[in-house]
């Protein structure tokens, strides 16, 4: 038998990160993955004949640099050229629609130039002061307990970095840090489509609405991110989702990394307060020096370590981490590309966006902090398949939208409720895009219980936990426990609801693997 | 011509406890009135016979003892009569009640859940140790952090080293606590809805937040503060109204020399060079001041009473994106008769407390989503007292005086002004909500007040009815209250200062701004503050 | 809208408003507590009427030492534990071995949070092997219960319906056997047993808070009255004598024994710096590494490996015999090292001692040259005594006839 230094726990983007890095700095690693292929909620899927889909995530916009260059992911198989950044477009029931082209928003068309120079002068300050936090992500969040030299010196850069901004520059990021997002752009912008589709990116996958305080910090955390270099720029991979994650299996593998798919983990075993081990549901006990989890926070430790090997406090703090999914993913194959309103070819391409205005997305917002659905619902739109004619059989077309403000537990049950969410839906698209009905094959849609169930993702929620201000940094997963480790010595954690949170990144992975290679686990 | 050494604009509560600081440190001091009266929201008037109403603010609860001590209000009338309860209705017909014995509160929460009614402790610890560790920055000018002046930098040292001073544990906790929402901070100790619901209202009175809004976990430490020190008496009624706070303050600014002027409406300020010179009365007449100081809110301070071209641009785009949205209206009734409540026992000291009809989280939150889409809220959230069940002095003998504070009603109504007829479908909103829990209501009652925002900024001249002078919100708290770089009571014109809730530490009738503003003008004109009480000790 | 009421509130809910109008419950022995208080010396126990005293705190102490004293301690915060994983449960919980915890046993024990500190000490009472009895002096049912989670355990407090008594004193086995409690004879310290009375069953363990012969009873609290009057018919002529706190906290000084909130704070305490490690207040024997994973047990191993440990709680005796109570201490008569949380001149010793917590290395390493400085109030004047303290053993009181067996008729 096979031993190992590493057992990671999870095949998504984040565990193959991990143990992508863990290899390369020398370890054996064995990746053990549920399902029957790697990927997680990043895979690309058929989901009807002939139809495929990226499974959950859909847009790539911020697979961290430092993730790209250590696994080397462009030698292995992942392409990012600036012309497939694609624009974002806010769709508009009575009239053309507004896009920002490039890497967000490069470029504004479809309004006025006041309002075009006001966007410049707003992008650039965004630009400036997600750039402030963007080191944040590729690190361990500063340590109260007691700070090294290296961390002190980290935050001490971004205090210079704070205080080249100027002084009134450095006023107003320190005013409107926690801010809410529909009050930042009502200060500086007009144009209510402009503000919708801004307002839709700040809040999607939070349960926040634009006037939530602190609802801008989801705008800083997608503009913190990066795309080929450039911030805010985002693309559909070719071959989906499923591409990038290849990509990095390759990587992981080309490093050494044994990777068992149809391998769900039962338990981690712990002896004396360490993890030595897991055993899998068919029994099989497989034992190693280092365990990391890049699965969700909670199942790690109420389910596999379980709260009897852990303290109480713990158990509540991990219990109180709020993880109610707040996005439905939707499939649609088409039997032919539907026509947008308004929309023109290369637009289709791109991100479509239906959420009108900011308190648009705020009404959406409502019915969802009772467990109900809006009967408008805001969503992200794309056409995978007009730019990777792969996914779709000759002249049909995939539509992939996330939906915006989805309860987790819908007052009426998900089975009464789906039917009647669909038509929502529906008929939100038929608005924008008529005749779209007639042309749905097949649909599948995806509710965060849904997506519980088939990813084994608790609450559905695809950053593993709301990335809000008071579960982010030091705070995530759970305060006391946010520099990847654990109060169970040798197990450790590496998904989504660590710091920095979810979406592609691999930063979470990465950021965990070196932190035990610095602890030489 | 005579100058004064200060001319205070406005006689609210920070005016006047501004005034007597700054008369009794030597200078010769004027406050103008626009009203016939003083007290700003802080006012008893009888707008019926034989009753008076606190038709503004209705509780006496963080004005900090500090300075009632040093404006010695005590020695000027000032009498607070404690809450002896309060209570949420519940739509099933009975109620939860707070009492202050500690005991009687555990078995009141265990008769909802004995999980609760012992998790009560460690909640009341949790808020407690928050406010321990903001409670003494209240009397404390905010640092400014872009500033590298030997002050600033003392001041976020001190900061630092307060925060420093927490366990690890603490420091995660307080930064989570700052930015969490007072629904889901309950949650992480709470089961039940009706007990939640009990807690959370003092996270978003006086906000345009809902419960579950980030940050109003926060709020809650605004309504908690007068506890921390132990000042008996923290929480009640002023006897007499409210007015008796701001009537106590204006004598002890008269007995100190001090001069009021009411029925003078302010203008403009008069600027010259630069500097402050005086105030111009809506009349026109000129008063000087060597300078001036203004009550008012930022915005109408600097948007109506100072001409824009005094004004750095980058100071007035800040001041125009101000947030100070109302959020909250009045319904001060006149009874013939004390209400009955059948939920409630007839000896329960519930009536003389503050009262609550909204029974869960869901309810309160709803309230907030008509706020946001500019409706006032169909089934309001009510804070309901009547102080005559302790004060007499308030209503003619058996008559009652009941004061319903109500949440949420908007600056405007689907985006347009305020009509009477809305004004009329806001107040039997309220009626409604209380008639159900109190048969026979409507006939006990004599006369009626109602007050939007429309009617409180157009008496107080609070900008858009704002009770705090501006949101409570991180955008707009420490030092970014009321604009980042104007946070230390100054403003660009030179001898022009802030001295009201807009200014650090914000609103409710605290007296903290007032006071702190007289600290620093004492220490522009090099004066002793000496009379000055620094703030109490938490030990 | 819907102001209207949807369901109506349980029966039990209502009947329960009426609880304002009595702030100070009565225990289920009230009425003969009631008929007993000369002194009407009362104070609030965990919102209970407790007396202070009865009718003399001086021979009410001598009543635990010379005869038989009774003792209500029905305020005391009760909760019953019981499933198929309740010695798991309370295992994980608490310092201790549980599973060495016989059914029919009782031991003393304590439990911390996350970081170590101690919540708070009770006693836990093995009622059979899933079912277990836990006395504290605060509330934890929160705590409890989010320790239950992955457990099959029902937590369930029940402070209200179960009367206790302890029977301290020389006479106390006298006392039981004479009542007619059959088999009381072969209790041996820290055994439990259920006897029958009045229809139904009373607890009695060899336990107590005095370091004396003595035992707790523990009965549904319809069942308290005649349990009660049984005891005192039985003991009339034993000299069994109600008491008051008083004079139990004296026993327990000598004893040697620590009180939450007195000597050591809880989970309550508001200023962190407060709390407490096991093996700063004296409990460290009761941390066992060897027992599966429990609650602190991290930060414990690492306060002790890293010698992150504080403070020590020590007995002291102190020269002369005013009593030391909340003096400061003192090394070399200058440098204040600690605080004296109990204090008294022991009759039963003839020492004058106290407990005491100091910052180590003071008390733990270094123990010479202790000093107490005593405020003693005299007529309105403080009398100021800096007085010799010596690192003493706890208890400052052993009798043998606590744990001799079988228990002496006296």
């Amino acid at each position: 038998m096979t031993s190992f230094d590493a057992i990671v726990i999870g095949g998504g983007h984040n565990g193959l990160v991990a143990a992508a890095t863990l290899a390369k700095a020398g370890r054996k690693v064995l990746v053990l993955e549920a399902a029957v292929d790697v990927g997680g909620a990043a895979r690309t899927e058929d989901f009807a004949p002939g139809f495929r889909v990226s499974s959950i995530a859909h847009v790539l916009n911020r697979l961290h640099p430092d993730v790209v260059k250590t696994l080397e992911l462009e030698k292995h198989g992942l392409q990012i050229a600036r012309g497939d950044f694609m624009p974002s477009v806010a769709l508009s029931k009575d009239g053309p629609p507004l896009v920002l082209h490039g890497a967000y928003g490069e470029v504004l068309t479809g309004s006025t130039p006041s309002e075009q120079s006001a966007w410049k002068e707003l992008r650039a300050q965004l630009l400036r002061y997600a750039g402030i936090l963007k080191p944040f992500l590729s690190r361990r969040p500063p340590d109260l307990a007691g700070m090294s030299l290296k961390e002190t010196a980290a935050l001490g850069q971004t205090a210079l970095a704070l205080k080249k901004l100027g002084k009134e520059d450095m006023r107003d990021f320190l005013r409107v840090l926690l801010m809410n997002v529909a009050d930042l752009l009502d200060e500086q912008l007009a144009d209510i489509r402009l503000k919708g589709l801004l307002a839709f990116d700040a809040t999607l996958g939070s349960h926040l609405g634009p006037r939530s305080p602190t609802s801008l910090l989801g705008l800083y955390y997608r503009l913190a991110g990066e795309t080929g270099g450039a911030a805010g720029a985002q693309m559909l991979p070719k071959g989906g989702m499923g591409a990038v994650v290849t990509a990095m299996r390759s990587a992981a593998e080309k490093a050494g990394v044994t990777i068992r798919t149809a391998a769900p983990v039962a338990r981690i075993i712990i002896e004396k307060g360490r993890a030595v081990g897991v055993a899998l549901d068919s029994g099989e006990v497989l034992r190693a020096r280092t365990i990391v989890s890049a699965i969700n926070p909670a199942t790690t430790m109420l389910d596999l370590v379980g709260p009897r090997e852990i303290d109480t406090g713990f158990v509540r703090k991990v219990k109180n981490i709020r993880m109610k999914g707040d996005a439905a993913k939707l499939h649609l194959a088409l039997d032919r590309p539907p026509q947008f309103t308004g929309v023109d070819a290369a637009d289709h391409k791109g991100r479509m966006v239906i959420a009108p205005s900011p308190d648009h997305v705020e009404r959406a917002f409502n019915p969802s902090k009772y467990g109900e659905f809006s009967a408008e619902p805001v969503m992200e739109i794309t056409l995978p398949s007009l730019s990777d004619p792969s996914l779709a059989p000759a002249g049909a077309c995939v539509l992939s939208a996330v939906v915006h403000y989805v309860p987790y537990a819908l007052k009426e049950g998900w089975d009464a409720g789906k039917p009647k969410f669909l038509k929502a839906i529906m008929t939100q698209l038929e608005t924008y895009a008529p005749g779209i009905g007639k042309s749905v094959l097949h649909t599948e849609l995806l509710t965060p219980a849904d997506i519980e169930a088939r990813y084994r993702m608790p609450g559905g929620h695809w950053h593993h936990g709301e990335l809000q201000a008071d579960q982010m940094l030091m705070s995530r997963p759970v305060s006391g426990w946010s520099g990847y480790d654990t109060p169970v010595e040798g197990l450790f954690l590496a998904g989504a609801g660590s710091h920095p949170g979810g979406g592609v990144s691999g930063a979470p992975g990465l950021n965990a693997a070196k932190r035990i290679i610095a602890m030489k686990g | 011509m005579k100058a004064w050494d200060a001319i205070i604009i406005g006689g609210g509560h920070n005016g006047l406890v501004n005034a007597c600081y700054l008369q009794r440190a030597g200078l010769d001091v004027l406050v103008v009135e626009k009203n016939d009266w003083v007290g700003g929201a802080a006012t008893s008037r009888e707008l019926t016979p034989g009753f008076l109403y606190s038709n503004c603010s209705y509780v006496c609860s963080l004005f900090r003892p500090e300075i009632m001590r040093d404006l010695e209000l005590p020695r000027f009338g000032l009498q607070v009569i404690s809450y002896e309860g309060g209570a949420v209705f519940t739509r099933d017909g009975d109620y939860l009640a707070n009492y202050r014995d500690h005991d009687a509160h555990r078995r009141e929460f265990a008769r909802f859940s004995k999980r609760d009614a012992e998790a009560y402790d460690r909640y009341s610890r949790d808020v407690t140790r928050q406010c321990r560790f903001i409670q003494p920055l209240l009397m404390r000018t905010a640092p400014d952090p872009t500033s590298f002046r030997p002050r600033d930098l003392g001041e976020l040292l001190y900061l630092g080293k307060k925060f420093a001073g927490l366990s690890a544990e603490q420091m995660a906790l307080t930064l989570r606590f700052w930015t969490m929402s007072i629904s889901e901070f309950l949650d992480e100790y709470f089961e039940t809805d009706v007990i939640k619901a009990n807690f959370a209202l003092s996270g978003i009175i006086g906000t345009a937040l809902g419960p579950r809004s980030p940050g109003t976990a926060y709020v809650l430490l605004h309504h908690y503060m007068g506890e921390v020190d132990g000042s008996v008496g923290a929480w009640g009624y002023a006897r007499g109204g409210m007015g008796a706070v701001t009537k106590a303050l204006a004598a002890s600014f008269k007995a100190s020399g001090g001069t009021i002027r009411t029925g003078a409406e302010v203008d403009h300020v008069l600027v010259g060079r630069g500097k402050a010179k005086g105030v111009v009365l809506a009349g026109g007449e000129e008063i000087y001041g060597k300078l001036v100081v203004s009550n008012a809110d930022v915005k109408r301070t600097f948007l109506k009473l100072v001409e824009e071209k005094e004004l750095p641009d980058i100071f007035l785009r800040r001041v125009r994106n101000f947030k100070i949205r109302g959020s909250s209206g009045k319904v001060n009734i006149a009874l013939d008769s004390l209400p009955e409540f059948p939920a409630l026992p007839k000896d329960s000291p519930v009536y003389r407390g503050d009262m609550h009809f909204t029974d869960s989280m869901e309810r309160m939150e709803r309230a907030y989503d008509d706020w946001k889409a500019g409706r006032w809220s169909a089934d309001p959230f009510l804070d309901m007292v009547i102080p005559t069940t302790l004060d007499p002095t308030m209503a003619p003998p058996g008559k009652h005086f009941m004061s319903c504070f109500v949440q949420y009603a908007p600056p405007k109504v689907d985006g347009r002004d305020w009509t009477d007829a809305d004004r009329d479908g806001f107040a039997e909103s309220v009626i409604a909500q209380i008639a159900e829990y109190s048969p026979g209501f409507r006939d006990r009652i004599v006369h009626m007040e109602v007050r939007t925002p429309r009617e409180i900024e157009a008496e107080v001249g609070l900008t858009e009815g704002n009770i705090f002078q501006g949101e409570l919100t991180f955008d707009q708290l420490l030092f970014n209250r009321p604009v980042p770089g104007y946070a230390q009571y100054r403003s660009p014109v030179g001898g022009l200062y802030m001295c009201g809730s807009s200014t650090p530490p914000g609103g409710g009738v605290m007296g903290a701004p007032g006071r702190n503003a007289a600290a620093e003008i004492l220490r522009d004109l090099a004066k002793s503050t000496s009379h000055m009480s620094p703030a109490h000790d938490v030990i | 809208m819907n102001h209207q009421p949807t369901i109506k509130p349980s029966k039990a809910r209502t009947a329960a408003q009426g609880h304002f109008r009595t702030l100070r419950l009565g225990t289920p022995f009230q009425p003969r507590i009631d008929a007993l208080a000369r002194t009407q010396d009362w104070y609030n126990w965990a919102g209970y009427r407790a007396p202070h005293s009865l009718w003399d705190e001086e021979l009410e102490y001598f009543a635990i030492r010379s005869q038989a004293a009774l003792f209500d301690i029905s305020p005391m915060t009760k909760y019953r534990v019981e499933g198929p994983d309740a010695e798991a449960f309370l295992d994980r919980v608490t310092l201790r071995d549980v599973t060495k915890l016989k059914p029919g046993r009782v031991h003393y024990t304590a439990w911390c949070d996350d970081e170590g500190f101690v919540l708070d000490d009770g006693t836990l009472f093995r009622l059979s092997p899933t079912r277990f009895r836990l006395c504290s002096q605060e509330r934890h049912l929160p705590w409890l219960l989010d320790s239950a989670i992955g457990f099959d355990v029902a937590v369930e407090e029940e402070t209200e319906s179960i009367a206790g008594l302890a029977l301290q004193g020389p006479t106390s086995f006298a006392v039981l056997r004479d009542a007619g409690f059959a088999g009381v004879e072969t209790l041996k310290i820290f055994d439990l047993a259920e006897f029958p009375h009045d229809g139904g069953t009373v607890t009695i363990s060899r336990t107590g808070f005095t370091g004396d012969l003595g035992y707790e009873l523990f009965v549904p609290a319809e069942n308290a009255l005649s349990l009660w009057d049984r005891l005192m018919t039985a003991g009339e002529l034993r000299g069994i004598r109600a008491i008051g706190y008083t004079a139990l906290n004296r026993a327990r000084i000598e004893a040697g024994l620590i009180v939450a909130n007195a000597d050591f704070t809880t989970e309550h305490a508001i200023r962190a710096d407060r709390l407490r490690m096991p093996d700063e207040i004296g409990l460290g024997f009761m941390v066992d590494l060897e027992k599966g994973h429990f609650n602190g047990r991290r930060a414990i191993l690492e306060a002790r490996a890293r010698r992150k440990l504080r403070h020590v709680l020590v007995g002291l005796e102190i020269e002369g015999n005013i009593p030391a109570e909340h003096a400061i201490v003192y090394h070399k008569k200058s440098q204040e090292v600690g605080l004296v949380s109990a204090a008294m001149w022991s009759p039963m010793a003839k020492r004058n001692i106290a407990i005491a917590s100091l910052t180590r290395p003071y008390g733990d390493t270094m123990v010479e040259d202790l000093w107490v400085e005593i405020y003693a109030m005299r007529e309105l004047q403080y009398q100021k005594l800096m007085k010799r303290a010596k690192v003493v053993a706890r208890p400052f009181i052993k009798l043998d006839r606590r744990t001799a067996n079988p228990p002496a008729d006296f």
